[in-house]
Formats: C-alpha cells, sequence, structure tokens
C-alpha cells in the first residue's frame, strides 16, 4: 500500500497493523471488466442452474452408449407385434419408458436425443456466429460502401420473422435434409450476429481506448484485431447463448411441419416431438411430454445462462 | 416527419424488390428450374415442353427476371399449382383468418404483459415477481405447437369445454361479409356466429399469444425497474409527488418506449408463430397455406406471394411502431 | 433552535451475500434558519448518501438509517412515508448533480415546474403553468413562455440546472439542499449557477445545505463548512477559520491542493498520498491514518472523538495542525 510507505514517526506494529487493514479494505480495486463479470456471474445462482442443466444434457449426449440401454435404431418386433394400428407400446422388462411407434427403445432414444438436438442447435448456432461475425466485422472495420452493402443484405434477410425465414429456405430447398435444417436455422441468425458485432464495433471506434491506440500509431489491423474485435464479442457470446434456445425451439417447428431431417432412424427430440409426438399424444402423452420436457430444459438453461451473463456484463452492474 | 416516412417507404420498396429478385434466382438456380418443381420430375417431355413455352421460360433470363418484377409490382403472381386460381384470390380468401387471429394474440400479448410486467417490477422479489420469472422463462422455452396441442388435450378432449379446432361450428349459420367472422356476427346483428367464432378463437389465439406475451412481460419488467432506478425518478421524490402521480406520469410513459419496439418485433414472431398454430388448431389461414403449398409438391407462385406479403406485413409494422414511437419520445420527434 | 439538526445520523448498506458497509457514521450538524453550510469531502465520502438519508431518498431496501433529523419540531426519520412526502418538496427542496439526466425527458418542462405547485398548493394546471412561467424567469431562463412547451435534451446543461432550481423552490422551501449542483456543468457556467443560488437563498432566506467536493465553491458560499472522512465529520469550522487556520490534515491537505496564484512559480503542488480505498475503520483508530502525513502511534488503536474547539467548531484529531497564528 502506497499509504503506510512513507511513514517514519510511526512504531513498526502500528505500521503493520495500518497494512494489514489497508489491505483489506482496498481489495478488489482495480479488477477488468470480463474478470469482474466472471465473479459475478459464479456468485448468481440463475448463472449456477443454467450451467448446471446445459453441463447435465452435455454429459448425457458424450455419455449416450454408456447410458442408453439399447441401440436407438434397434426394432424390437415383439413389442408392436399385438398392437392395434393407433396405439404405442407402454413400459415393459427392459423398456423403461416403452417404445416408439415403431418399437424402438424410447428411453434410449431419449438419451441419444441429447446429442442430436445438441448437434443441430450448437451447429445452426457456431454456423451463423461464423458467418455473421465475419460480415459484421468487415462491414464495422471496413466502413463506406462495404458496410453499405453488407447492411442492406442483412435488411432483405430481416424483412421476414426469422422462423418463417427459415421455412422459406427449408421450403425452397425442395428437398429436406439434416443439413438443411441447420443451415436454415443458421442463415437466419447470420444477419442478428452480423449487425450486433457491427454495432459494437462502430460503438468501439468511437472509445477512447481505441482513440488512443490511433493516436499511438497502432496499425489499423491490429486496432481491429486486437482492441475491437474482442470487446465486441462479449456481446456476441451473449447472443450466442440466448439464440441456441431459438435454434433448437425453430428446428422443432420445421420438424413439425413437416419440413425436418427426413431420416426415420434419428432420434433427436425435435423429431420424436413434432411428428410421433404430437400424433399421439392422446394415445401416448409421454412420446411428446418426454421430449418436449427435456427441449424447454435446455432451452431454459441456455437461456439463463445467456441472461445472466449479459447482466453480468452490465456495467451499471459493475460493484 | 414526412421526409422521414418517405424515405423508409423507400427503403421497404427496394427491400422488397431484393426480396423477390433472390427469390426469382434461387428457384431458377433448383436442379431442373421452375418447370420441374411444378411438374414433378417424373412429367413427359412434352408436357415440359409446352409449359416451358406457355410460361415463357424459353426466353433469356433476363426477359423473365423483367417480366416477373412487372408482374410482381402489378400484384400479378399467376395462379396457384394445386387449385388453378389465381394467386391473390388464394391469398386474400386465407387473410382474415389469419388477421383475425394475429390481432386477438396481440391483444392478448399487450393486454395482459404490460400491466403483468409491470406489476412484477413494482412487487420486485416478492412471489408475484418470482412467479412471472418463471412462468415467462417456460413460455418462451416452450415449443409453442406442443402447447397447442396441450391446451387442446386438456381443454377440448373429455370436458369440450373450447371446441378443438376451426373458426366457427359447422352448423352456424352465418353470413361472409369481411372475412372477419367475429366483426361479420356483429356487422350482420349474427350475435350467436360472433359469440361462437370468439369462443373458437380464445385457444388458438392465446397460444400464439404465448411467445409475445413473455416477452413483453420480461421487457416491460425490466425497463421499469431501470426507470425506477432513473434519477428523474428521484427527482419526482425530492418534489414529493404522490406514488399514484410518479407511477402514471414519470414512470410508465418512459417504460414504455422499449416495450413499443418489442410489440413490433414480435409482430414478426406471430406471423412465423401462425403458421404453427394454425396447424395445431386446423385454422384455415395463411398459415395453413404456406404449410399446405410446401408439402405435397411445392406451389412456388403461391409460396413467392407469400413471403412478399409476410415481409410487407412485417416492415410497415415496424415502420408504424417508430412512428408512435416519435410520438411517445420527444428526443426522436425533433432529432 | 436550529432549522435542521442532525443528530448521530449512519446509514449502513447491507446487501445480500456482502459485507455491511457503514457509508455514514454518526454524523451530526445543525443548519440555522438562512444559513448556508457545506458538507466537504471526496467522493465517497459519504456526503450525498448523508443528503439522501435526510430527504428519506435513499433505496427502501438494502439500507439502514438510524439517528435523528430533526426539521424545526419533527424527526423526518420518524414520519411515516405519506407524511414525508407532504414535506419534500414544500419544506425541503433538492437539486441534484447531473441536471439532464434529473429532468424526466419525455415531459414538457412546464409541467415538470408546475406539478410541484399543483401538489403542494393546490393549484390548478393552467395556474400552477402560469406561476412557473414566473419561476423560469426568475432563474433567468430567456423566453420562459416557449420553454415551458420543450423538454429537456433542446436546453443547455445551465438552463438545465436554473429549470432544477427553479422547481427545487418553486414551493418557497425554508431549507434547500443542492447535491454537487455545478459538478456537471461547463466551469462558466458553474460561477452563474452558483452566483445564482446565493441570491436566491439569500433574498428568501433559504437556508442551504451544499453539498460539494470543489473547496471554491465552499469558500465562495458557506458560512459554516462539515469536512467529511470516510463517513464521519473530521473537522467543521466556519468559513474564515476553517481556510484561514485549517487544524485537521486532511483539510489541510484538501487546501494545500487547491492551485494557488501567490504559490511559487515551479512548486509542486501537494497531494494527498493514496486513495480514499486506503482506508482503516474507525473503530481501528483515525481512518486517515494511512495517508495522514502527521500520523503517530495514537492515531491506531483506538477511536479518535470529535470534539469541540475554542473558536466554536469541531475537530477529530489526535495531532493536529498546529494553531498558525495564536489569537
Amino acid at each position: 500500500m502506497s499509504g503506510a510507505g512513507g511513514i517514519t514517526t510511526l512504531a513498526d506494529h502500528k505500521r503493520r497493523r495500518i497494512d494489514e487493514l489497508t489491505a483489506r479494505t482496498s481489495e478488489g480495486g482495480g479488477v477488468s471488466l470480463i474478470r469482474d463479470a466472471g465473479r459475478r456471474l459464479l456468485r448468481n445462482p440463475t448463472a449456477i442452474v443454467g450451467a448446471a442443466i446445459i453441463l447435465l444434457f452435455l454429459i448425457i449426449a458424450i455419455f449416450a452408449p454408456l447410458v442408453a440401454p439399447h441401440d436407438p435404431v434397434q426394432r424390437f418386433p415383439e413389442l408392436t407385434r399385438d398392437l392395434t394400428v393407433d396405439s404405442v407400446p407402454g413400459a415393459s422388462a427392459g423398456h423403461p419408458l416403452g417404445s416408439d411407434p415403431l418399437g424402438r427403445d424410447f428411453a434410449s432414444r431419449m438419451i441419444y436425443g441429447a446429442r442430436q438436438t445438441l448437434f443441430v442447435g450448437v451447429l445452426a448456432t457456431l454456423i451463423g456466429l461464423l458467418f455473421g461475425v465475419l460480415l459484421g466485422a468487415i462491414a464495422g472495420a471496413a466502413g463506406g460502401w462495404v458496410d453499405v452493402l453488407i447492411m442492406r443484405v442483412t435488411d432483405v434477410m430481416l424483412a421476414l420473422p426469422s422462423l418463417l425465414l427459415a421455412i422459406t429456405l427449408v421450403a425452397l430447398a425442395r428437398e429436406s435434409t439434416q443439413w438443411t435444417v441447420i443451415i436454415a436455422v443458421a442463415v437466419v441468425n447470420v444477419p442478428i450476429f452480423a449487425r450486433l458485432l457491427r454495432g459494437s464495433m462502430l460503438a468501439q471506434r468511437e472509445s477512447d481506448h481505441v482513440l488512443a491506440a490511433r493516436a499511438l500509431g497502432v496499425r489499423r489491423r491490429d486496432i481491429v484485431l486486437r482492441h475491437m474485435l474482442p470487446n465486441s464479442l462479449t456481446a456476441v457470446i451473449v447472443q450466442a447463448t440466448l439464440t441456441f434456445a431459438v435454434a433448437i425451439l425453430d428446428a422443432a417447428a420445421l420438424s413439425f411441419l413437416g419440413l425436418g431431417d427426413p431420416d426415420i432412424n434419428r432420434a433427436e427430440w425435435g423429431l420424436m416431438l413434432g411428428v410421433d409426438g404430437v400424433r399421439y399424444l392422446e394415445v401416448r402423452p409421454e412420446l411428446a411430454y418426454f421430449p418436449a420436457l427435456a427441449i424447454i430444459l435446455v432451452a431454459l438453461g441456455f437461456t439463463l445462462l445467456g441472461e445472466s451473463m449479459r447482466e453480468a456484463l452490465d456495467p451499471k452492474n459493475r460493484r | 416527419m414526412v421526409r422521414v416516412v418517405s424515405r423508409r417507404l423507400i427503403q421497404l420498396f427496394v427491400t422488397l424488390i431484393a426480396l423477390m429478385t433472390l427469390v426469382f434466382f434461387w428457384l431458377r438456380s433448383l436442379p431442373g428450374g421452375p418447370v420441374d418443381a411444378l411438374l414433378g420430375e417424373r412429367a413427359t417431355p412434352q408436357t415440359r415442353e409446352l409449359l416451358t413455352r406457355a410460361l415463357g421460360y424459353d426466353q433469356p433470363i433476363w426477359v423473365q427476371y423483367g417480366r416477373f418484377l412487372k408482374n410482381v409490382v402489378t400484384g400479378d403472381f399467376g395462379n396457384s399449382i394445386r387449385t388453378g386460381e389465381p394467386v391473390t384470390d388464394v391469398i386474400s380468401r386465407s387473410f382474415p383468418a389469419t388477421i383475425e387471429l394475429a390481432v386477438a394474440a396481440i391483444i392478448i400479448a399487450v393486454g395482459l404483459g404490460i400491466p403483468l410486467g409491470y406489476l412484477a417490477a413494482r412487487y420486485r422479489g416478492r412471489l408475484l415477481d418470482n412467479a412471472t420469472i418463471i412462468v415467462t422463462l417456460i413460455g418462451i422455452s416452450i415449443p409453442i405447437f406442443f402447447l397447442g396441442y396441450l391446451l387442446k388435450d386438456w381443454l377440448t378432449q373429455g370436458i369440450h369445454f373450447f371446441p378443438p379446432s376451426g373458426r366457427i361450428s359447422t352448423g352456424m349459420d352465418n353470413t361472409d361479409v369481411t372475412g372477419f367472422f367475429v366483426l361479420d356476427g356483429l356487422l350482420t346483428r349474427e350475435f350467436d356466429a360472433s359469440a361462437d367464432a370468439l369462443w373458437h378463437l380464445v385457444l388458438p389465439a392465446v397460444t400464439l399469444a404465448t411467445i409475445p406475451l413473455a416477452i413483453i412481460v420480461r421487457i416491460t419488467r425490466a425497463s421499469v425497474l431501470d426507470v425506477l432506478d432513473e434519477d428523474y425518478i428521484r427527482t419526482a421524490d425530492a418534489k414529493g409527488l404522490r406514488n399514484a402521480t410518479i407511477r402514471k406520469r414519470h414512470v410508465l410513459r418512459n417504460a414504455l418506449l422499449p416495450v413499443v419496439t418489442t410489440i413490433g418485433l414480435q409482430t414478426g414472431a406471430l406471423l412465423a408463430g401462425a403458421v404453427l398454430t394454425e396447424k395445431v388448431y386446423n385454422w384455415g389461414g395463411l398459415g395453413t397455406l404456406i404449410t399446405d403449398s410446401i408439402s405435397g409438391g411445392r406451389d412456388y407462385p403461391v409460396l413467392q406471394a407469400l413471403i412478399l406479403l409476410a415481409a410487407v406485413v412485417f416492415i410497415v409494422v415496424n415502420l408504424l411502431v417508430d412512428l408512435s414511437y416519435a410520438i411517445i419520445d420527444p428526443r426522436v420527434r425533433v432529432q | 433552535m436550529p432549522l435542521l439538526d442532525v443528530r448521530e445520523l449512519s446509514v449502513v448498506f447491507q446487501r445480500k451475500g456482502t459485507k455491511p458497509f457503514t457509508a455514514v457514521d454518526r454524523v451530526s450538524f445543525a443548519v440555522e434558519p438562512g444559513e448556508t453550510v457545506g458538507l466537504v469531502g471526496e467522493s465517497g465520502c459519504g456526503k450525498s448518501v448523508t443528503s439522501l438519508a435526510i430527504m428519506g431518498l435513499l433505496p427502501r431496501r438494502g439500507n439502514k438509517v438510524t439517528g435523528e433529523v430533526r426539521f424545526e419540531d419533527t424527526d423526518l426519520l420518524k414520519l411515516r412515508p405519506q407524511d414525508l412526502r407532504d414535506r419534500r418538496g414544500r419544506d425541503i427542496g433538492m437539486i441534484f448533480q447531473d441536471p439532464l439526466s434529473s429532468l424526466n425527458p419525455v415531459i414538457p418542462l412546464g409541467l415538470q415546474v408546475a406539478e410541484v405547485l399543483e401538489r403542494h398548493q393546490g393549484k390548478t394546471r393552467q395556474a400552477a403553468l402560469r406561476e412557473a412561467r414566473g419561476l423560469l424567469d426568475a432563474v433567468g431562463i430567456p423566453d420562459p413562455a416557449r420553454r415551458l412547451k420543450e423538454f429537456p435534451h433542446q436546453l443547455s446543461g445551465g438552463m438545465r440546472q436554473r429549470a432544477l432550481i427553479a422547481i427545487a423552490l418553486a414551493c418557497k422551501p425554508r431549507l434547500l439542499i443542492a447535491d454537487e449542483p455545478t459538478t456537471a456543468l461547463d466551469v462558466t457556467v458553474q460561477a452563474q449557477i452558483l452566483a445564482l443560488l446565493k441570491e436566491l437563498v439569500d433574498q428568501s432566506g433559504t437556508a442551504l445545505v451544499m453539498i460539494t467536493h470543489d473547496l471554491g465553491v465552499v469558500a465562495g458560499l458557506c458560512d459554516t463548512v462539515n469536512v467529511l472522512y470516510a463517513g464521519r465529520v473530521v473537522e467543521r469550522a466556519g468559513r474564515h477559520a476553517l481556510f484561514g487556520d485549517p487544524r485537521h490534515p486532511y483539510t489541510h491537505g484538501l487546501l494545500q491542493s487547491v492551485p494557488r496564484l501567490d504559490a511559487d512559480r515551479g512548486g509542486r503542488l501537494h497531494q494527498i498520498r493514496g486513495s480514499v480505498n486506503d482506508n482503516i475503520p474507525w473503530s481501528e483508530g483515525c481512518a486517515f491514518a494511512p495517508r495522514c502525513d502527521r500520523v503517530v502511534d495514537d492515531c491506531i488503536g483506538e477511536t479518535v472523538p470529535l470534539e469541540p474547539t475554542s473558536r466554536g467548531g469541531a475537530l477529530r484529531c489526535t495531532n493536529p495542525v498546529p494553531q498558525e497564528v495564536p489569537a
């Protein structure tokens, strides 16, 4: 502590006492915004709950083969043999949640579903993020007509509400595969990420630390890469977390509209809910309830985490 | 103000042309082109030849593009492939159903969302607030088509509280004037038809309203809390104003600014949500039209027009929102 | 009898999951009718919190206020919230630091002035607006009739602060609390606003509590000055005594760190070591000790009491700056 250093008239034990006391009161000064935000995040129960949910499903997804009792695509004909057209096998020995209408073990499909669903959500978000950030960074860094052009393109994409744009894209693709769904959901988010990043970079461009870097003669490329981009990315990361929730909901909606993945073997919650789930709702509501609950939980997890991240990064909440 | 609006309208026009251009070239870049899209891959070479010539697809692409633009601007979208009727007829038949549904949903979302969000903020940290937070979080995390089926399953089966599907009971002898059934009943004094249509409207509207409602509640709550922290509220307190005056005059008006923007954006979500809701409740509107035009062979002329219509509605609503913003916020008014 | 008598006022902030923080620690001071009293100190010393506590404007949750705030015969801290509301704006007016954020951006200026009159004097909207025009005129806002219909963002910073002064003085309160009223303004405008404040309180006989970190403001305006450090009063004295002969090393340091025209050219400006964060708790001695030039062994270990001085003020120091010229 600079304070106690120059004191000469003071007995040693008194000086030590001052050092002790001031060290305690002045701790926490000069912590960077991001580290500060991280600390606040760890103290926020909402963030912990969100992260815990995500972690749980991530573990299930990774260890699906170890956890699941059966292969998710294996059919058990003995389960469906005696059934009429519009009924579904219930729980039986070895099949705690019964099976789907094709006689596939439902519990295993739910567990493997974590894999597929997270895969679709993560990929759709990441692809959207990648292209959005690229476009936004180019627009924000270049300015001028490049900026205008990119912004007009995002305008056109934003002219349609997001799910409707995804529907349009899938519809225009004529035949859907798992990738059409992923790409459609990803494309929808490109303009959102692009605008977010550009806006944030423009704000950065006028900020004091960028002006200072420029005054010091730092090269333009380094200013963009080292000063503007990292600071702008926090907003994008928050948005990506929130986008993930929307992505799996959109994918589920596409499945429900018959525009989803046509592969009947794929165990993905959106498909399970949107196709068999709603169809057999009256006969075997579990077929809808379980995947719906899983989707709600995962979406909730990402929303909780994303919102508490945003809150933690808000300078207004610094303390 | 006039200058701002006219600039925005020109921008809108350019955006729409660009959107249509994208759709046009996209369709032509698909393998087989639009003729295959129209006929399916098993058509005979003769029919393909005939249709190609009839639709002018043998002409250079720029000629086709020019004609396409002209048709779009004059509102001529050709005929539906499925039914053979003019696209404009098909769409105007379904339009009122969706608008009726969307208006009902937005009334629920705004009428319930703003008061609820306000109350949650006012009783921050209490039971009502916590309950609101949890319910709205679930509201934005639930697939709404699933919610639709749940409501349908719980409230129409067994107890027959609400009708499970359709816009009006089959036996109802109603006169069609505007296509808005609730309004028609009032206009023709067939109040039973009006009530019946309204009864049919409840579940679909609630389903469709879920997401906008949850979002409006959350934004209103956050916005009110933000405003309560503002210095000018402290000034109002220092003036000794009554709580009621502070709330009405100082809090509400400022808090509504972000909410208004949200309402505009949620109108877009409504258009998309209508596609799902209409399918759940068998509601014969634009959403059903989109689904039908996609499944069972793509009905591209109809789809094109629907895309354009959705874009127009979305952009115009957001323009109106910006204008209303200018009315509430003097800082925008003066610029 | 003093108009305002603050006795042992303490404010403790307690947020969930954090240590309680004592922002104001048994502060006492009095304001006579028509007197101008300064509360001076660095940011974070508790001066603004004191003023908000007096007005009952602290957030309802997360803090504990104890002590007494006697205004005439009533203890404001004991009043029911609605009764305190009746007095705020009528008996006590307040001006805040940032005039832009302190005015409502979406309400015309006229109504923001008129609503105080409507509330406390039962005037009709029309009568209140008519009087508001006169009030704006009195605080030196040109063309007040037009300004009534304008919004805060259309006014300059100085005009906004004038408008806030008009609002605070609308009901002719007996006490005005000004919390850093000139900090957010340009230097030239600062002087105008201070002159206006002085003129208005002199004219109307309103008592003024001036909260500032700016010693220049205090020198020009205040009769009595209270110097706050880490939530406690460390020195109280009349304006002349304080400026001519500061006794507390902190006050001394503050005055030394003001640039002076009559100082040696090239001489270094004095600075106080460290920052407000380098405190020790008052229970462990003098909070200022870690930064103090005159620190001695007795400064550490025991609470240093605030003791009356011969010149009618008070001082909290074990080893004060010696008096320059004994009277």
